[in-house]
């Protein structure tokens, strides 16, 4: 088992053709993603030789599924035409979309995420502005990369790509079952809460590690959760302790308003609720290293 | 970005909002002829990013163009919360009945927007949600539906107002609303809203913030922008995400949550070497190329309080090896006007080459530290000699 991502997904790649996209779709065949097609109506019928692999062009999402059966769709689509991108793979109804572009509009999000709920949320969505979900040895979709950890116990859920690539690496010798980014965005689709849940219910994920950072309420609600709906061991990182109010720190979200979102109180919201705190990535990754030891 | 409160103004003219007049002035002088211009009683207020301008002096009453002038000299010397006034507003002055609060925003914690309204305006809105709440209406507002007339009522009715009055203020709300959503806004508040003597729904003062990842689809006519920090005007040039911050150790890293993670380290590390703190945010983002290593090592060490440098990079997409190419690449192009020490710290994809790359290149600025924690502790250290 794993969450949201196995060995049964069937991935297309929306923007496949663009620089980035085909730069990814590469690296996920490469790390034996199961890549079923593109899509793109410009160039909807070609085939695309990458890397050896004959890939097909759909002109729609929904093309791309009844042609493949695919269930997972990765969006590389520039952030302009970002918000069609995802409302077309609402439409179509597909089971996983995974929103890798960085700089949508927080308005779009906003439509796209209320478009979501007036259908019923049929799609998972998981970002924008996020490195996607990987659930090694089984399949990657996303940009993050293949080889850093294999399989194991831990379940990671974590705002920011490269700090979710560290705790990887930091953790590969016990391994990873999902690891989870859902993005740096003001608005994002799946939260800390539904992959803690996930998690919760997956048999192979023994414990989880979560990673926040500065910005929104995310981490409080998890904190509030875990309280009442986990019962595996979770351990938890925030970064942004030395961000000044009011100064965006990379990531659109990352950003203390007043006195809210900062990582001082979200720390505290885990230590209420008994959740162990790193101090620094390294430091998280030797509290989760005994937490697995004791199991 | 925050606009000036003379920037709102004139984006809800635009809008068809109900405003008064405004003039902007640099010195006394254009005070005095937009006083003249407007004529009659006007208010001189301070253009700066914060609150609390009239009770640090940043807002006059003036009854002549002369006492206009007067008034904009005096807050043309003001500093407001660190903010130096460069530019007031002349408005012209209302005949105030009643004061009321409306804003929408972007609502986060519930992924939608949020109109908030209250019949008690005027008061800064953390104080009237701190002594009222009752009186402060939370109505959410569905970002495909967003606000018509039947919603507005909805909204006003809700924040208290008759529905005589609710009646004269949607119109305006759902013109805010056009606001927001045509000028991708994540808030436009008017506080205070006013109902005047002579029985007519005004914006008096207004704050807008627009959300930069929007700005590739508008048009704006060239704008009074924030003066920026010289160095974080360079980075921009160069498109780097660079905050400066006041301390000593000078960072780079790649991916927003692992540098904002790299400040907290240093910090730690620094309570152990004379408090020396972060010197600033840098996400070169995931390519670490030589070209964007120099571009932000050559910011870096233009900050004359940095005394030392922490590179963190996890080599992900990019490997390790790339990356420490990157490093002496950027040091071979910066040549002599790199002078400060630099510890590197490099994990993940290719690490043991990169780190045989960065001792063979054998540069005598550079220390490379295996672990996070060390490096930091070794640049903090290198910081306070």
């Amino acid at each position: 088992m794993s969450i949201f991502l196995d060995k049964n997904s069937k991935i297309i790649v929306q923007g496949m053709t663009g620089s980035e996209g085909m730069k990814h779709t590469k690296r996920m065949l490469a790390g034996g993603s199961n890549i079923v097609g593109g899509v793109n109506p410009r160039k909807a019928g070609e085939s695309v030789d990458v890397d050896g692999t004959m890939l097909p062009v759909f002109g729609t999402v929904a093309e791309a599924m009844s042609a493949t059966g695919a269930n997972v769709s990765v969006i590389f689509v520039p952030p302009a035409f970002a918000k069609s991108a995802v409302m077309e793979a609402i439409d179509a109804e597909i089971g996983l979309a995974v929103v890798i572009t960085e700089g949508i509009p927080v308005h779009d999000s906003a439509s796209f995420w209320a478009y979501s709920n007036s259908k019923g949320n049929k799609t998972r969505i998981i970002g924008p502005n996020c490195p996607g979900i990987i659930s090694p040895g089984k399949s990657n979709a996303g940009i993050t990369p293949w080889n850093i950890s294999g399989a194991g116990p831990i379940g990671l859920v974590s705002k920011s790509g490269t700090l979710t690539y560290q705790m990887m690496f930091e953790l590969r010798e016990i391994g990873i079952s999902t690891a989870i980014g859902i993005g740096g965005d003001p608005i994002i689709g799946t939260t800390h809460i539904d992959a803690l849940a996930a998690f919760e219910a997956d048999p192979e994920t023994k414990a989880i590690v979560l990673i926040g950072e500065i910005g929104g309420d995310s981490e409080e609600k998890a904190a509030a959760y875990i309280k009442d709906h986990v019962t595996k061991p979770v351990v938890a990182y925030v970064a942004g302790f030395t961000a000044p109010e009011g100064k965006t720190m990379g990531h659109a979200g990352a950003i203390v308003s007043g006195s809210a979102g900062t990582a001082q109180a979200k720390k505290e919201a885990f230590e209420a609720v008994g959740v162990k705190v790193g101090k620094t990535p390294s430091e998280t990754a030797a509290l989760m290293r005994g937490v697995i030891a004791s199991l | 970005m925050d606009l000036f409160e003379y920037q709102a103004r004139d984006l809800f003219e635009s809008y068809g909002v109900p405003v008064l007049q405004g003039l902007i002035a640099d010195t006394p002088e254009e005070a005095a002829q937009a006083a003249a211009k407007i004529g009659g009683t006007v208010v001189v207020k301070a253009q700066v990013k914060a609150g609390g301008r009239g009770k640090a002096g940043g807002v006059k009453l003036a009854h002549t163009p002369e006492e206009a002038a007067t008034a904009a000299e005096a807050i043309l010397k003001l500093t407001i919360k660190g903010l130096p006034v460069n530019r007031v507003m002349i408005a012209q002055g209302a005949a105030i009945d009643k004061e009321y609060y409306f804003s929408v925003l972007l609502d986060r914690s519930n992924r939608t927007f949020l109109s908030l309204c209250s019949v008690e305006g005027g008061m800064e809105i953390e104080q009237l949600a701190e002594e009222r709440p009752d009186a402060l209406a939370k109505v959410p507002v569905d970002a495909i539906k967003g606000i018509d007339l039947t919603k507005a009522t909805e909204i006003a009715l809700a924040g208290g107002f008759d529905a005589e009055t609710a009646a004269k203020v949607a119109p305006v709300f759902v013109k805010l609303y056009e606001v927001f959503v045509k000028e991708d806004a994540t808030l436009v508040e008017v506080n205070p809203l006013i109902l005047s003597k002579s029985g007519e729904i005004i914006a008096l003062d207004g704050k807008v913030s627009l959300d930069d990842n929007a700005e590739f689809r508008h048009e704006r006519a060239e704008m009074e922008r924030d003066v920026l920090d010289p160095l974080e005007a360079k980075a921009k040039e160069s498109d780097l995400n660079y905050v400066k911050l006041d301390g000593e150790v000078g960072i780079i890293g790649n991916g927003a949550g692992l540098v904002m993670s790299t400040l907290d380290v240093v910090a730690y590390a620094g309570e152990r070497h004379g408090g020396v703190k972060p010197a600033n945010f840098l996400d070169i983002g995931g390519g670490a190329s030589a070209e964007v290593m120099a571009a932000g090592l050559d910011v870096i060490l233009g900050d004359p309080q940095v005394k030392s440098v922490f590179v963190n990079v996890f080599g992900g997409i990019t490997a390790c090896d790339a990356v420490a190419n990157g490093i002496v690449g950027a040091l071979a192009k910066l040549g002599s006007s790199a002078t400060k020490p630099l510890v590197v710290r490099l994990d993940g994809n290719n690490v043991a080459e990169g780190r045989k790359i960065l001792a063979d290149a054998n540069h005598p600025l550079v220390t490379v530290v295996d672990t996070m924690d060390e490096a930091a502790d070794k640049a903090a250290e290198l910081a306070n000699k």
